[in-house]
């Protein structure tokens, strides 16, 4: 699974992407992709908030992911 | 709505604006035009550097501009974003309606811009003297 990083999250992780593998546990809902953010990655929970994007829609904490979907992690935004 | 413009651009050029939003059946036009200011919470701020998840900014601009027409009666909607290194008074987003009379296009325009602010994904990092800060980043 590959998740396109953005803003501080780029410079959290250190890349613009990151790929889980199926050596971990592929998370497979978004609120699942935001606890293996905070655990792997603690500053993540240091962040007002940020949501996650699926095929560039803001998805709930509930919605599925699949192998497929263009996933994103979206800091919050501060455009204008 | 019969023109709309959404765009993510490299450089804003201010003086289109005006001419795109022009319009026979609008008495008024909008424009918001937001700016690199020197100062942020008294430190000099040396430039700014804007970055977008483009797709799905653009797919969000697009909704912003459609939920606009919806709420106004508006003839041309306009809403431009520019990316990259943006130096003290240059322009980085540009709004704009224009609609038959003055209310709606001055309402309409306040919605764009407080709108894009809140949803559209796009990140401004602050570059101070020593410093860089992704502006609403930590809580």
């Amino acid at each position: 699974m590959d998740v396109l990083l953005f803003g501080i999250a780029k410079d959290i992780v250190g890349n613009s992407e990151i790929q889980i593998t199926s050596k971990e546990k592929i998370p497979n809902s978004v609120q699942e992709l935001k606890d293996y953010l905070i655990r792997k990655f603690p500053d993540f929970g240091k962040l007002s908030s940020f949501a996650v994007a699926v095929n560039s829609e803001y998805a709930q904490d509930d919605v599925p992911l699949n192998r497929n979907d263009e996933i994103a992690i979206i800091p919050p935004v501060s455009g204008g | 709505m019969s023109k709309k413009i959404v765009a993510i651009v490299d450089r804003i050029d201010t003086s289109q604006v005006f001419t795109e939003l022009s319009d026979a059946q609008s008495g008024g036009i909008c424009v918001f035009v937001g700016t690199v200011r020197e100062f942020t919470q008294g430190e000099e701020v040396v430039s700014l550097e804007f970055e977008t998840y483009q797709k799905m900014a653009l797919k969000e601009m697009d909704k912003i501009a459609l939920d606009a027409a919806k709420k106004w009666n508006l003839n041309i909607v306009i809403i431009r974003h520019a990316v990259g290194l943006k130096k003290v008074e240059e322009p980085v987003v540009v709004v704009g309606a224009s609609s038959a009379h003055r209310d709606a296009c001055f309402e309409a325009c306040r919605y764009l811009i407080d709108t894009l602010k809140e949803t559209v994904p796009i990140w401004k990092k602050e570059m101070f003297e020593n410093k860089t800060v992704w502006v609403s980043a930590h809580p």
